[in-house]
């Protein structure tokens, strides 16, 4: 693939797709065969199994889910109590109703308590759509960031959060998983070795640094080939652990290209463009844009709708890179 | 055999010097709800429970312990020390800077013993539950035990976990409630009463038994009665009518002593109450 000056115009390393499909399922997927692989995981679900795609799951090992009902805090305080007799509990439910509903129960009985639970929540950000903002979650990757030992993994495609779903059962402590409702392009490698805490070089660049998570990855590769025809050479990553940072792979990028774009389906405050702020001030200080929601719930709409009205669209990371390259 | 009460008496006089000389030497802590407790504490642990006092976190093949209201950990403490899981002496370290035995109940500090964090209500059951519903899964027939304040009951996750318990038969778990009738504000009937506690549990499903939690030959008797009704289809509860403070005459009768420390005179007083059994530490 041709990366060199033609011109002035970069090419941009090509990604495409055959295919949309919804991280959600590529969840189902990677319970399943986590399920397989070990048969100390179980799976606990508060009255939403199918829009948790864990129905494969439950056919398969039906001992080993458990339907909790609408009872979110007592799913919480039964995964870490699980545990104890060193089963790897994966709760499924919405990112709100997994964060911000029973905070302090993941706080006390699942962080503090330094439980092996995976919280897996579906449905996050505004792409859930038409339910409106009393689900669409935006604050959920601040909130789990935020209690000490919880990893925030948040996956950008299907084949991706189906890998992800898989390293965590290997990891031994408590893990936020985020995903989401939507179809979206599936443009990862199905085999991929998902490394928590391990930054995925999209497209290597010179002129600015995207750090992009979750559904903003494919935005931010949309972005870069725009941006490639007019002559601005983007370096792409994709941070789909927030918690633990890659903090060697964000500071060797922004060494080479001077400034930032972070990119995320989240409240700008306390999401991954702060935690890549808090890492730049203290070591290397530059320029940054977010492209997130500004402070705001969201509404009711399609997804895409959404995205484009609450700034999250492709022509929002083109003008935050402009805008921050003339600040360099 | 038949379980010594005078022995276990003896005990519990003991943990209870513990439970108020604790409290006084760092001037703060929950003496009353302790005191009330430490009669059911020393039969789970010194006659009940089949335990191991080499602490092992997933206590596969062993009866396990869940204290919920967490604030009562100065008899949990004791009886933890005093049975074997730490030395006695170091109970003197309570809720003090670089403490294991921190102001509540946690598994952060790695103190033998402690499984779950506790102290923010309501969630205990829950845990109980998980870890009950794992010895099914493992195959492993002992038996789960919980701890929860009366006072505790106001909040909503105990009764999401009451219905998940009887609606899935979790048959292996023996939850006890410590009625005293007391919570910070006040008596429970003033604040937010509680209602009949024995029919609101019967209407959840669960096998309900009443105990007299600080006549020693009760509990014991209460707690065999309890696990004779285990893997029955229905998890089992045992309304414990305890007096907060129970043991010192000047902490009886009141809430005051919730969460207050003794002064010296006071600890001379108390202690002139309670004999000293195995020594203090």
């Amino acid at each position: 693939m041709p990366d060199s000056r033609s011109g002035n115009v970069f090419y941009m390393k090509k990604y495409t797709y055959t295919e949309k499909k919804d991280t959600r399922s590529g969840f189902g997927a990677g319970l399943l065969e986590a399920g397989k692989k070990n048969d100390q995981v179980v799976a606990l679900c508060a009255d939403l199994i199918g829009s948790l795609k864990m129905d494969a799951f439950i056919k398969e090992f039906p001992e080993r889910f458990f339907q909790i009902g609408i009872a979110e805090a007592n799913m919480m305080g039964i995964a870490a109590g699980l545990t104890i007799g060193g089963k790897i509990p994966f709760t499924g439910t919405f990112a709100n109703f997994s964060t911000g509903r029973v905070y302090d129960q993941i706080r006390q009985s699942i962080a503090y308590s330094d439980k092996n639970v995976k919280i897996c929540a579906s449905h996050a950000g505004l792409t859930l759509g038409e339910d409106g903002a009393t689900h669409q979650i935006l604050e959920d990757i601040g909130m789990m960031k935020m209690l000490p030992g919880m990893v925030v993994i948040n996956p950008c495609d299907y084949n991706q959060t189906k890998a992800a779903t898989m390293a965590i059962a290997d990891y031994h402590g408590p893990v936020y998983l985020r995903f989401g409702r939507p179809t979206v392009p599936v443009f990862t490698d199905p085999d991929q070795k998902f490394e928590i805490g391990k930054a995925w070089m999209v497209n290597e660049g010179t002129d600015v640094s995207i750090f992009a998570t979750g559904h903003m990855v494919w935005k931010a590769i949309e972005a870069g080939e725009l941006l490639a025809e007019a002559g601005i050479n983007v370096e792409i990553i994709n941070i789909h652990t927030i918690k633990p940072l890659d903090e060697e792979a964000v500071l060797k990028s922004v060494a080479k290209t001077g400034c930032v774009v972070t990119a995320e389906e989240h409240n700008r405050i306390g999401g991954l463009g702060d935690s890549i702020a808090q890492l730049l001030a203290r070591n290397n200080p530059v320029p940054q844009e977010y492209v997130a929601v500004n402070d705001s719930f969201g509404e009711s709409g399609t997804p895409d709708q959404l995205m484009k009205k609450y700034g999250l669209d492709t022509e929002d990371i083109i003008k935050a890179v402009n805008k921050v390259i003339k600040r360099k | 055999m038949t379980p010594d009460i005078e022995k276990l008496a003896k005990i519990a006089s003991q943990v209870r010097r513990d439970i108020v000389r604790m409290v006084h030497a760092c001037q703060s802590g929950h003496p009353g709800g302790s005191l009330g407790c430490a009669d059911y504490l020393v039969a789970l642990y010194f006659n009940t429970l089949k335990h191991n006092t080499k602490f092992n976190m997933d206590g596969h093949g062993e009866d396990l312990f869940f204290l919920s209201n967490g604030h009562i950990s100065p008899v949990f403490y004791s009886v933890l020390a005093r049975s074997g899981y730490f030395e006695a002496s170091e109970l003197a370290t309570f809720r003090k800077i670089n403490t294991r035995l921190q102001g509540h109940p946690t598994t952060h500090e790695n103190l033998p013993g402690v499984r779950i964090a506790s102290g923010s209500l309501g969630q205990g059951m829950s845990v109980a539950i998980g870890a009950a519903v794992a010895k099914k899964l493992n195959k492993d027939s002992r038996l789960v035990f919980s701890l929860h304040g009366d006072g505790e009951l106001q909040e909503g996750q105990i009764w999401e976990a009451a219905m998940y318990a009887s609606h899935n038969k979790v048959d292996n778990l023996i939850s006890t409630i410590d009625v005293n009738g007391q919570q910070i504000d006040g008596p429970t009937d003033k604040i937010l009463s509680l209602g009949n506690l024995r029919t609101k549990w019967e209407a959840f499903g669960w096998e309900v038994l009443e105990m007299s939690g600080n006549d020693m030959a009760d509990v014991v008797r209460v707690l065999d009665l309890a696990i004779s009704k285990t893997s029955k289809g229905k998890p089992i509860m045992i309304l414990m009518q305890t007096m907060m403070g129970n043991g010192v005459d000047f902490m009886m009768h009141t809430h005051k002593w919730h969460g207050t420390a003794p002064n010296d005179e006071q600890l001379a007083t108390a202690l002139g109450q309670l004999e000293e059994t195995l020594g203090d530490y």
